[in-house]
């Protein structure tokens, strides 16, 4: 019998929620968490808004060595870890470690900390010959981000495989699939799998301003996450983590462990275009979707809710619509599409895994987060994109998609405990 | 469809010889390629010596339009690649759509261009940034050129793993593969010695201080003080082998086994996981240890990792119970490029019945290794077993056999 996968545990570090519970008041508030950057000067920057977690890491139980020596998106996934160990239920220490793997997506590792560490060791970018003399030694770990992994599974002393995934912005979905992967395979029976990235830093502001990728829309932080509305022009930065515990389902089962969702189905395809441009056809996402529920044996009528992309800017809004359309059929005009972006703003790799708990915790409250900010709809996006309040429905299968730089498209299909094909 | 994966396609780019059969021809000789850094002025650096790819003239390749967006890394990953795609004689365009995926490996991106990045940042300000830092620094950067270049439409990834990413992206293609995508491009290659990446790499505290190359990076040696870090790497086709035969391809090697596991953490008196990589690997493959001709090691250079991967070997195989070699000697560790290298070269001493050496080292007697010291070995090789150890833990083993 074909092993399948169970979302038994669930950690979140997100802007304007820490915590699982915080962040799902946020999303079914339909609150924004973006505002004016406050962990530097922006006054130099195009884009001067983001959304940022309030995050105390003391707070969380990690040492001075720990927040010395960890980027702060590894701090993130370590903080989120403890919380979805800590809701799975399992009693940890009786678990077999070589059976356990770690697969964390992040898109820009351990960017925050080698912008200010390049700063020192280049005494502020005049030294082409850096000074090695200045350079902390648990620089290598920022330099290569599987320290990500690694400190995830040293801190819970997981012997199993252990990897970073890092295709961009789908980093956050296709680090779980790849999670899927192994448990499917039988490589491993449980896996710490989710994302993290941290990327509020001068350097990732500069390159987003460089090609207009963020939005503008400084004088209004608090509404400048606008996708699907005409007025969108960029996506806002964010950072967070979202960590789950993957079980095998039945073994999952057999322990009488809560099951959020079965993780049915996932595939990527690239769209072999262009490094940042997307077709406006949406064919290859089309095509990541139409794999996905292949593998999760479902079909367009199966699906209830679509958590999209829907980062905001022009283009990425009307691809990804047409893959809707192009995919589901006429079933992309019944179901309710929403963008928490519009509320957490774009955590580059760690967003398509906090999406998927989105997804999870929209099927366990019968509740659809909204999409904030939308008072006026593109006339190319004309799909029900659930606007500004959250919608009570039921929903037994979620498609959940992300599409990135490198022309990654990827999608994952979670139904409901006993609701998925057999 | 069969259970092997064939590696049809080699692209090489590695310090001791540019394209595959330099590097080949090199590496049987025992020739090296570690030398006095050219790219920057490693003078006021403790460590002074690198594995530079020689004589690569990256327009000589590719349209000028690419090169104010790549890294030298990027470059090296598109070169390869196209080399890879003609020695398997293979053209995307017979394949459909959504046939060919790209998963390669990567530990420190386009760290070079970041570097270039960060200096227009932090000198002149926000707005002297190449609107290409966007991508050409980070991590997915190679898979998403080459599939672009190519296009390639199948299911893509970037693994992270140090030095042990690339065997983990060469797996991970061969899950793509066994899941019904014809083809994957896979491997792995990095480039960041520049004075921001050595810096970094410096950090490590792995790295040899020695000025001489000849004896600078000793594995398994009483010397063994620290490695000397490369640039490079290899991108490979690898197909379904049954599919390959088909089109009359037979392919270098057959992808048979793979482990991968991560190592206990300190204190917790658990051994060390290379030797569990190992058998796992082995039972992967369904293979008797006994049926393995040559490991190639993962030869860190460091006492105690060099003692842990002796032990390994030796608690799977016997005391000299197998040929064991460590070409990186001549060529440097590189990353996510190492381990790929290592498994071109493990499919290219299937092919030719060579084994080639490890230089300059006189091994501890301790270690019981049967180590191919200074000359290349003729035997006969049905099956190479790869390692390699990525830092913070990471161990990764896979297998090649004979094409059947």
């Amino acid at each position: 019998m074909a092993r399948r996968v169970a979302i038994t545990g669930i950690g979140v570090i997100a802007p304007g929620a820490i915590g699982v519970k915080n962040f799902w008041s946020l999303l079914s508030d339909g609150r924004t968490a973006t505002r004016g950057i406050t962990f530097f000067d922006p006054s130099p920057f195009r884009s001067q808004v983001a959304a940022e977690a309030d995050f105390d890491p003391e707070a969380h139980g990690l040492s001075s060595q720990d927040i010395r020596r960890m980027d702060r998106a590894a701090q993130f996934a370590v903080v989120a870890a403890h919380e979805a160990i800590t809701d799975s239920g399992i009693e940890w220490a009786d678990l077999d470690p070589h059976r356990i793997g770690v697969s964390v997506g992040s898109a820009v590792g351990a960017t925050m900390s080698l912008d200010q560490e390049y700063r020192v060791v280049s005494d502020e970018g005049r030294l082409w010959l850096v000074d090695h003399e200045y350079a902390p030694s648990h620089l290598y770990q920022h330099f290569v981000p599987s320290s990500f992994a690694a400190e995830l599974a040293r801190e819970f002393d997981t012997e199993g495989p252990a990897a970073v995934v890092s295709t961009g912005c789908t980093s956050g979905l296709d680090a779980v699939g790849h999670a899927c992967d192994l448990i499917r395979e039988g490589s491993t029976d449980m896996m710490i799998a989710g994302a993290t990235d941290a990327p509020i830093s001068p350097i990732t502001v500069a390159c987003f301003d460089a090609i207009k990728a963020t939005t503008p829309r400084n004088d209004d932080p608090e509404h400048a996450s606008r996708p699907f509305d005409a007025t969108r022009n960029g996506f806002v930065l964010g950072e967070g983590s979202a960590i789950f515990v993957l079980e095998e389902l039945e073994s999952a089962r057999r322990r009488g462990a809560h099951v959020y969702a079965e993780i049915a189905g996932f595939a990527t395809r690239c769209n072999a275009f262009h490094m940042t441009g997307l077709r406006p056809d949406g064919r290859e996402m089309a095509e990541a979707i139409r794999a996905a529920m292949n593998e999760a044996r479902v079909d367009a009528g199966h699906i209830d809710y679509i958590n999209a992309h829907g980062s905001g800017t022009k283009q990425n809004d009307r691809h990804e619509t047409a893959a809707f359309k192009r995919s589901l059929g006429p079933r992309a005009y019944q179901v309710p599409v929403s963008s928490i972006k519009s509320m957490v703003g774009h955590s580059l790799g760690a967003i398509g895994s906090i999406e998927i708990a989105a997804s999870v915790l929209a099927m366990a409250n019968h509740t659809v987060p909204p999409t904030a900010n939308l008072h006026h709809p593109d006339p190319q996006c004309d799909l029900d994109y659930v606007p500004r309040t959250a919608r009570e429905w039921r929903t037994d299968a979620v498609l959940t998609v992300g599409s990135g730089f490198g022309g990654f498209q990827s999608a994952m299909v979670l139904t409901r405990p006993g609701k998925g094909a057999a | 469809m069969s259970e092997s994966i064939a590696i049809t396609g080699l692209g090489v780019a590695a310090p001791n010889g540019l394209g595959k059969r330099d590097f080949w021809k090199s590496t049987r000789d025992g020739r090296s390629g570690l030398g006095r850094i050219t790219h920057f002025d490693a003078a006021q650096y403790p460590s002074k010596l690198a594995g530079e790819v020689p004589g690569f003239d990256a327009r000589s390749y590719l349209p000028g339009r690419l090169m104010p967006q790549t890294d030298r890394m990027t470059r090296l990953a598109l070169v390869a690649a196209d080399w890879a795609l003609a020695d398997a004689g293979i053209g995307p365009a017979e394949l459909g759509e959504f046939d060919v995926g790209v998963i390669t490996a990567s530990s420190s991106g386009g760290f070079e261009f970041g570097q270039r990045e960060l200096q227009s940042l932090w000198s002149k300000g926000g707005r002297y940034v190449s609107a290409y830092q966007s991508f050409a620094w980070f991590y997915a950067v190679n898979s998403g050129q080459i599939s672009i270049r190519h296009g390639l439409r199948g299911p893509s990834g970037v693994v992270v793993a140090d030095q042990a990413g690339g065997l983990d992206a060469v797996a991970q293609a061969r899950r793509q593969i066994r899941k019904g995508t014809p083809v994957v491009l896979s491997g792995g290659m990095d480039a960041s010695i520049c004075p921001w990446g050595w810096v970094a790499q410096l950090a490590s505290r792995r790295l040899s201080t020695s000025e001489d190359p000849e004896s600078a990076y000793l594995p398994f040696d009483a010397r063994a003080a620290g490695h000397v870090p490369g640039e490079g790497g290899t991108i490979m086709v690898l197909e379904d082998a049954e599919a390959a035969r088909l089109r009359g391809a037979t392919g270098y090697a057959e992808i048979i086994g793979y482990a991968a596991t991560f190592d206990p953490r300190r204190g917790s008196g658990r051994p060390p996981g290379l030797e569990r990589t190992i058998r796992l690997a082995l039972a992967d493959a369904d293979l008797d240890a006994s049926a393995v001709d040559v490991v190639f090691a993962d030869a860190a250079a460091m006492p105690e990792l060099d003692r842990i991967e002796a032990e390994a070997i030796e608690a799977v195989f016997g005391p000299y119970g197998v040929a064991v070699t460590a070409p990186k000697t001549m060529t440097g560790r590189l990353n996510s490029g190492g381990g790929p290298l290592d498994l071109a070269a493990a499919a290219l001493a299937v092919q030719d019945g060579i084994i080639p050496p490890t230089v300059g080292v006189e091994p501890i007697e301790d270690y019981h290794l049967d180590l191919v010291l200074a000359e290349p070995r003729s035997a006969r090789v049905r099956v190479a077993l790869v390692l390699a150890r990525g830092h913070g833990g990471f161990n990764s083993a896979l297998i090649v056999r004979a094409p059947r």
